[in-house]
């Protein structure tokens, strides 16, 4: 199972066991991390989501969709070229290691 | 000093959980229980009447947060567990089992139900409505029975629920018919030229929509065979599904009384009429400075009052002042809505009307109050940012296809972005 470490806005770090296809914002909802909102359940409508890729994992992923780009335009916290919503983010084998950390805010 | 009552939380749904959950981020250290009516841990409730009836999946998928996460923030949940009455002397709780729970503080996110069709016949069996799990899964079942019996599906009311289940009912292979007594689709909500433009979807993906019904009966013998409307036609049906707005779940409120109209009364704080007991969600209205009572059924609604509710209970003041939006999915396009557009004089559009991939921005006075976007998602977020910030451009700039919208946000400093 992919590991995925995700970083609180307070800096607190958890490391978590995702099932491969599972999104990165279920897992960290399901473990109760803090500094995500996922207001929208995943369906790329709100933006409450958003994280940070850590290096060197950006180039990694598969890159956003048209609606992920457009939604990140004016996400709450300030928008950064690592910027992706985490529910669009799929754990996978290939992607074990993968660390991302969490905005001060989200709406 | 002896240890405090728990504050209780009545209503594990999206408010009840998020008040638990600020509770603790705002640092709260006291018990705390989470006291939910049904029998599945806290979901969410719009992938319902979306994709869900479509494929109905493990209830893991629509989980609000993991036992995992409760555990984590030491949130007691208490499932299955049906409250009969405050006791706002006692300070204590009543259980329909006859228990009594004494609360230090108290949260009410009692939710709402759907609205019955006050009509003979509506107790007929496949006469569906949809606020649960359980419902959810019913009307996908009854869908696809008629589907396969080549029967129709009717749905009664023309606003989000009744048509995300039509697009569902299409996408399933059943015949669909919807009912509404307006004069157009999602009235209360958007402008004509919105209504008009889902129109044209439902009507091109096969849906019969039929305007200015009023339904008199429903017919049947054990199964509702068909819908009756005052015209004196007859639509038959295979099952009904009833989608004619909810109502607020103020029981308890009242009976105990607290302030209610159509809602559990509560300001900008969400402070209700008692200052032990605060309430969040879609069972509150909320007086606003103009006098007008406000009714929000949405996700962002639950959360912000609920951010707001928690810090009341810590005596703090968060008043939930961002622009409201909500979303809606039907088949390809992707409805997103901000602001509040009552009172609108001017509606401007941009985008592209016959596709439909556009935004009708509602402007009072020549100032933008709301903006819902079809397929346009940069317009959406860009206007919440503008109406958080109290910004508006003219309409004449939102009629200028070459006028950037982001020209305006662009000194706006992430620092200062929200306030709330």
């Amino acid at each position: 199972m992919p590991r995925v470490r995700y970083i609180e806005p307070g800096g607190r770090e958890h490391t978590l066991e995702l099932n491969a296809g599972s999104s990165l914002m279920r897992g960290a909802v399901d473990a109760g991390i803090d500094g995500i909102e996922a207001q929208c359940g995943g369906n790329c409508a709100c933006a409450t989501c958003h994280c940070y890729v850590q290096p060197p994992w950006l180039d990694k992923l598969p890159p956003p969709s048209d609606d992920e780009r457009l939604m990140l335009s004016n996400v709450a916290a300030e928008r950064r070229p690592n910027s992706r919503l985490s529910c669009q983010l799929i754990a996978s084998p290939a992607l074990d290691g993968l660390t991302v950390q969490f905005p001060e805010r989200q709406s | 000093m002896a240890s405090q009552a728990p504050i209780l939380i009545v209503g594990a749904g999206q408010a009840g959980v998020q008040i638990a959950e600020s509770l603790r981020q705002e640092g709260y250290g006291d018990e705390l229980l989470l006291i939910g009516n049904e029998s599945h841990p806290p979901y969410q409730r719009p992938p319902l009447s979306k994709k869900w009836l479509l494929e109905p999946g493990a209830y893991s998928a629509l989980a609000l947060r993991g036992a995992e996460a409760l555990q984590r923030r030491r949130i007691t949940l208490r499932l299955d567990s049906e409250v009969s009455a405050i006791d706002r002397a006692a300070s204590q709780l009543q259980l329909a089992t006859g228990e009594r729970l004494d609360y230090s503080k108290l949260a009410l996110a009692t939710g709402a139900s759907a609205r019955a069709l006050p009509v003979p016949g509506a107790g007929l069996g496949e006469v569906l409505s949809l606020r649960s799990i359980g419902d959810s899964a019913a009307i996908s079942a009854a869908i696809r029975r008629c589907a396969a019996a080549a029967r129709p599906v009717v749905v009664i009311g023309g606003g989000f629920i009744g048509l995300e289940v039509a697009a569902a009912a299409r996408k399933l292979g059943a015949a669909v018919t919807v009912l509404e007594g307006l004069p157009r689709l999602m009235s209360r909500v958007t402008a004509p030229i919105v209504s008009d433009a889902f129109e044209r979807v439902h009507r091109a993906h096969g849906v019969e929509l039929v305007f200015g019904a009023q339904v008199t009966q429903l017919l049947g013998a054990g199964d509702v065979e068909a819908v009756c409307t005052t015209d004196g036609r007859e639509y038959p049906a295979g099952c009904v599904i009833v989608g004619i707005g909810v109502v607020p779940d103020d029981r308890l409120a009242m009976a105990a009384g607290l302030a209610c109209d159509r809602g559990i009364l509560v300001d900008d704080c969400a402070r209700t009429s008692d200052a032990s007991i605060v309430a969040a969600g879609d069972c509150t209205a909320r007086r606003l400075a103009d006098g007008r009572l406000l009714r929000l059924e949405s996700v962002q609604n639950a959360v912000e009052q609920a951010k707001s509710a928690a810090a009341a209970l810590l005596g703090r003041e968060r008043p939930f002042v961002a622009a409201p939006w909500f979303w809606s999915d039907q088949y390809d396009i992707k409805l997103q809505m901000v602001g509040l557009s009552h009172g609108y004089d001017q509606v401007v559009t941009r985008g592209d009307l016959d596709k439909p991939a556009f935004s009708a921005f509602y402007f009072r006075a020549g100032r933008l109050i709301a903006v819902d976007s079809l397929s346009r998602v940069q317009d959406h977020m860009q206007s919440k940012r503008l109406l958080d910030h109290g910004l508006s451009p003219t309409p004449e700039q939102v009629a200028d296809p070459q006028f950037e919208l982001q020209s305006l946000l662009k000194d706006l400093k992430v620092a200062t972005a929200g306030g709330a």
